[in-house]
């Protein structure tokens, strides 16, 4: 049958057969070019992509642990640590990995005998903290504490106990605010870089302070321990381990002494002192006091700790040396006078102090109601009188004294590696015109130069003030150690203007001044500088027509603040002091503290013999003094029940707390004297 | 008769041979490093089923061509009645319907329909008058009889089993001259149902093909298969990591590695010159099947050929698309090289038929000229 057909249609069964060839010829070359593409997909995956798949398969066999590296020490001008490593047996809870936390917590509180307020800082922690991140349970514990938690291991999933680097500030609050403090990552920053290092448990990174700024320096580069592993994470074998490189060390120019002594001698008051070198421009001291410990900080605060940190009058959680403003005041006064001088005002050029000026329709009083009679600028300078700098500076006009104060460095931002600075202003017309919409007025100009009005500083700008004034150069504040920085240049005022002012600082402190009490203890070093005082409270008109002045009877927050800039030794300018104590109506006692502060670099064992008499009075050093009240805190609010918790992480708590404190602080500041 | 014998051992395929047991026996050689250095459990277990299947082979070709055009359309229905009885009473393993179990072993009638439907599809066109050929009713039974086991299948659901099923069909359609503008037309009605059919794919199924599209989106999950695989190839370079140093399948990161993906074990070992040097054995085995249908005058004989010789064709390349991220996760392994039975059962079973149809028209030839 079928032959038949074949031989019925020999044509159709022909072209038939050749359709067959041609289609099985087009299905063979279809077959050989898919086989072709398939060989160039190939060739590109293990060609092309070879470096990329090949580092994808060995990070697949190969489970890296990290190893945090070393932190780089901070150490001073002279090579003391300021902060260092101290090796450390920790152990931290990894969250994802728990299964019963309650339980967990509850057997790492047993076997380490944790405190309760630990144990509670934990839980809230562990609740709070996103699953990657490690909570940090102890650290600095003993080897049988560390080795009680390894042996239990296997029991305690999500437990990871290591051995590796704590910091440690040998000073503690002394540095407090300049070095800030260093903690675990915060999960922002993890989501931001997604670098594993940020979730290792011990490694920690600078969150204030000096430690933040320079993290990327001294951070280093993490070491590593490498295992192979199947897929299903059995451990096939060990491979070598990279060792970590530990951080850059950073050089201050801090002197160690100084800045621990400087905190020291604040004593039980809220006061910051900066010390800078007056050929360099180094900061040898930024102490505000009181502080907080780093080292808490370090090891996870506890909630008593950080509360009473909070609730302190005293603000220790605030760096005054930069991030509070003050009215400089009476310090102002020797730039002034500058001013006047630069601008050809005869230094013998006198008027009469009677108390009080009548400009326009106000009267404005002198600080000394009875007057100063007849004086010139030596005695107006000496003796702070207001009426003097009234009198003169409607002469010589707000431009001659707001150039002044600019070249001083007056509201000037100095390139500081701080994560926060108020560097306040010194007004003029153009600035009032801008930001208030107003005319410049002449009391505008009276306030001005008593430093009162729209002129906020921070204690920084007033020890540059101070170097400057003593040095005439352009002095900036540097923090970190640099052995080519010479000398600063001229600020280009006349040396015999500057002689004059001199003269006028040395007997403000040795002469007949308003510091009299604050000569320097050590013999044959004179002491050059200023006072003033800054008004917290705001004084109405009324009380101004009267004259109210003192406020000794008034309750601490709305004492006045008293301030200190000066220089020594007098006549060769070396080293420049700012210092504000705040809530204090003796200008005294902050002059006094620039003083023995200075005199520690000229001898320090006679200063420190001084210091040691004042701690005794004031119940001893900073940390016993610390601990004392962390104590009577905790024990006036031992029974009470646990606060709701405001600052679960402490370290987003610092940030919020500080801000809310600086703001506080500037609106304490602008009420000072501003004219109605 | 009896002349004949003696002849056809001398013509034994020595060729063929060789290259098909070159093949396999680079297969077992991967499979005993996938196996950590060992010949058990898969090597040797490979090689003796390899050449049990060869002897099935060679006895395949010596059955007369005209007694599997006979048998074609029986062997399909049978087939299609398994495949019914696999949705009716198959037992369920693994989340799809695959298989009956017969007490004995577990039969897997998907698999056989692979190499019957082009036997059957064949079979119509051979039976089916020249005249008629461009008619209308040269499709529909053709369609049908594809169309019912490839539905059968992809309800079970082996996504990749059905594919290779319409694929062979199709193509015995398209070499018995089926007018050009059918395909055409067909290609591009397919463009535009396929996203419809997607909506009407199992949830793991829509999901592997959408992690076909970009593995890397889930690395860890539905994408791990192919991710695994693409960096077993791409680290082993040109030359390879070297014989038994693949780390990939050896720490188990490549899932499957001795049976779907055993590719990228071999690759990972061998580099690109060993998957250059497969691809060119799996080639001259294509370029064979192909002229074996070219020059038989037979219509059904050299519709099979070539039609059987594109399933093998599918299996390899379907296989290695997938492998090299090309094409979803299907399931289809690759032949002589994964391990497992049925899969080269049925391959030794085309080659065998094909070998068979060589044998007759080297006779037919020698006796008609």
């Amino acid at each position: 049958m079928k032959r038949s057909r074949r031989e019925a249609k020999p044509v159709s069964e022909a072209s038939l057969s050749f359709s067959f060839s041609r289609r099985a010829m087009v299905l063979g070359g279809t077959q050989a070019g898919v086989m072709a593409l398939l060989g160039a997909r190939m060739g590109y995956i293990s060609i092309a992509q070879n470096e990329k798949y090949t580092l994808l398969a060995e990070s697949n066999r190969v489970n890296l642990t990290l190893i945090p590296p070393r932190r780089g020490w901070i150490v001073d001008r002279n090579g003391k640590p300021l902060a260092m490593n101290r090796t450390d047996f920790r152990v931290d809870i990894i969250p994802d990995r728990v299964q019963d936390k309650q339980r967990t917590v509850g057997t790492l509180a047993e076997l380490l005998a944790l405190k309760p307020e630990d144990v509670e800082r934990i839980k809230e922690e562990l609740e709070d903290a996103a699953g990657f991140q490690p909570v940090q349970v102890a650290t600095n514990l003993k080897y049988d504490d560390y080795a009680r938690v390894v042996v239990r291991l296997p029991d305690l999933p999500g437990v990871a106990p290591a051995q590796g680097y704590s910091r440690y500030y040998p000073t503690g609050a002394a540095v407090g605010h300049l070095l800030g403090y260093v903690g675990t990552a915060s999960a922002k920053d993890y989501e931001k870089t997604k670098d594993p290092l940020l979730i290792t448990p011990g490694f920690k990174v600078g969150k204030d302070g000096l430690e933040k700024a320079f993290n990327p320096a001294l951070r280093g580069a993490p070491g590593a321990k490498r295992v192979e592993v199947t897929a299903s994470g059995k451990l096939v074998r060990e491979l070598t381990d990279r060792a970590d490189t530990p951080g850059h060390n950073l050089k201050l120019t801090i002197d160690a002494g100084l800045q621990e002594y400087a905190a020291r001698r604040i004593g039980p008051e809220s006061a910051s002192i900066v010390v800078l070198d007056c050929w360099t421009g180094d900061v040898l001291a930024m102490a505000s006091m009181p502080s907080y410990d780093p080292n808490s900080f370090s090891a996870g605060i506890s909630h008593a700790e950080w509360d009473w940190l909070s609730n302190d009058d005293h603000v220790p959680l605030r760096n005054k040396t930069l991030q509070a403003l003050y009215p400089p005041g009476s310090t102002v006064k020797p730039m002034i006078a500058l001013s006047f001088l630069e601008a050809g005002l005869s230094p013998e050029e006198s008027c009469n102090c009677s108390g009080a000026l009548r400009v326009g329709n106000s009267l404005f009083h002198c600080w000394s109601r009875r007057g100063h009679g007849r004086v010139n600028m030596h005695r107006a300078i000496e003796q702070s009188c207001d009426i003097y700098f009234y009198t003169f500076a409607q002469r010589m006009g707000i431009d001659v004294i707001a150039g002044m104060a600019r070249r001083m460095g007056l509201g000037q931002k100095f390139p500081l590696p701080f994560p926060s600075q108020s560097y306040g202003t010194f007004p003029t017309p153009e600035w009032k015109q801008k930001k208030y919409d107003e005319p410049w007025a002449i009391y505008d100009t009276l306030n001005s130069t008593i430093g009162q009005g729209y002129v906020l500083a921070n204690p920084t700008q007033l020890a540059v003030m101070g170097a400057r004034l003593g040095s005439g150069r352009i002095i900036r504040p540097y923090f970190q150690a640099d052995p080519k920085r010479g000398i600063a240049p001229s600020l280009g005022v006349q040396q015999s203007n500057l002689d004059i002012i001199h003269a006028a600082m040395r007997d403000v402190v040795n002469g007949n001044g308003t510091a009299g009490r604050a000569k320097l203890i050590v013999p044959g070093v004179i002491l050059a500088g200023k006072t003033g005082s800054a008004q917290v409270r705001r004084i109405t008109m009324a009380e101004r027509a009267r004259g109210v002045r003192g406020d000794a009877a008034l309750p601490y927050r709305l004492r006045d603040h008293a301030l200190f800039v000066g220089y020594a030794p007098f006549d060769k300018p070396r080293y420049a002091v700012g210092c504000v104590l705040e809530h204090s109506h003796d200008n005294g006692s902050a002059a006094g503290m620039a003083s023995d502060t200075l005199a520690y670099l000229f001898d320090p064992a006679i200063a420190l013999a001084k210091l040691e008499t004042l701690e005794k009075g004031w119940g001893g050093s900073i940390s016993q003094r610390m601990a004392v009240k962390l104590d009577s805190y905790r024990r006036a609010h031992g029974l009470a029940p646990v606060a709701p918790v405001e600052a679960p992480n402490a370290s987003v708590a610092v940030a919020n707390s500080t801000e809310a404190a600086t703001a506080s602080s500037s609106a304490d500041n602008t009420s000072g004297d501003v004219p109605e | 008769m009896n002349s004949i014998i003696p002849q056809n051992i001398a013509r034994l395929p020595w060729r063929l041979i060789l290259l098909v047991g070159a093949i396999a026996m680079f297969g077992t050689v991967v499979l005993y490093s996938a196996a950590g250095g060992h010949i058990k459990p898969w090597a040797l277990n490979q090689a003796v089923r390899f050449v049990i299947f060869s002897v099935m082979a060679m006895a395949l070709s010596r059955v007369p061509v005209d007694l599997f055009r006979r048998l074609a359309w029986p062997a399909y229905a049978g087939v299609l009645i398994a495949l019914i009885l696999v949705e009716l009473i198959g037992g369920v393993a693994g989340g799809s319907q695959r298989w009956i179990n017969l007490g004995f072993m577990q039969l897997q009638p998907s698999e056989f329909m692979k190499p019957i439907i082009v036997l059957a599809v064949a079979a119509f066109y051979a039976n089916l008058p020249l005249s008629e050929t461009r008619r209308w009713v040269a499709i529909w039974p053709a369609l049908l009889m594809i169309g019912v086991p490839w539905a059968l299948v992809l309800v079970q659901p082996d996504l990749g089993t059905a594919t290779m099923i319409a694929a062979g069909g199709v193509t015995v359609m398209f070499l018995a001259g089926i007018p050009l503008r059918l395909f055409i037309g067909a290609g591009v009605a397919g463009a535009i149902a396929v996203p419809i059919l997607f909506n009407f794919l199992h949830d793991y199924q829509k999901k592997r093909v959408l992690i076909f599209m970009d593995p890397e989106s889930d690395p860890l999950g539905a994408g791990y298969h192919i991710s695994q695989s693409k960096i077993a190839i791409g680290s082993g370079g040109i030359f390879g990591k070297g014989f038994l140093a693949g780390s990939q399948s050896h720490l188990d990161y490549l899932p499957e590695a001795h049976t779907d993906f055993v590719f990228a074990t071999m690759a990972e070992e061998w580099g690109l010159v060993g998957g250059l040097l497969l691809l060119v054995a799996f080639g001259l085995l294509f370029r064979w099947g192909i002229r074996v249908a070219l020059r038989t005058p037979d219509r059904f004989a050299r519709l099979v050929a070539a039609g059987l010789t594109t399933t093998i064709f599918f299996y390899v390349a379907i296989n290695l698309m997938m492998v090299m991220g090309l094409a979803p996760v299907v399931g289809i392994p690759l032949p002589f090289m994964s391990y497992g039975g049925s899969s080269m059962l049925t391959v030794m079973i085309c080659i065998g038929i094909i070998l068979g149809i060589d044998n007759a028209s080297r006779k037919t030839v020698r006796n008609w000229r």
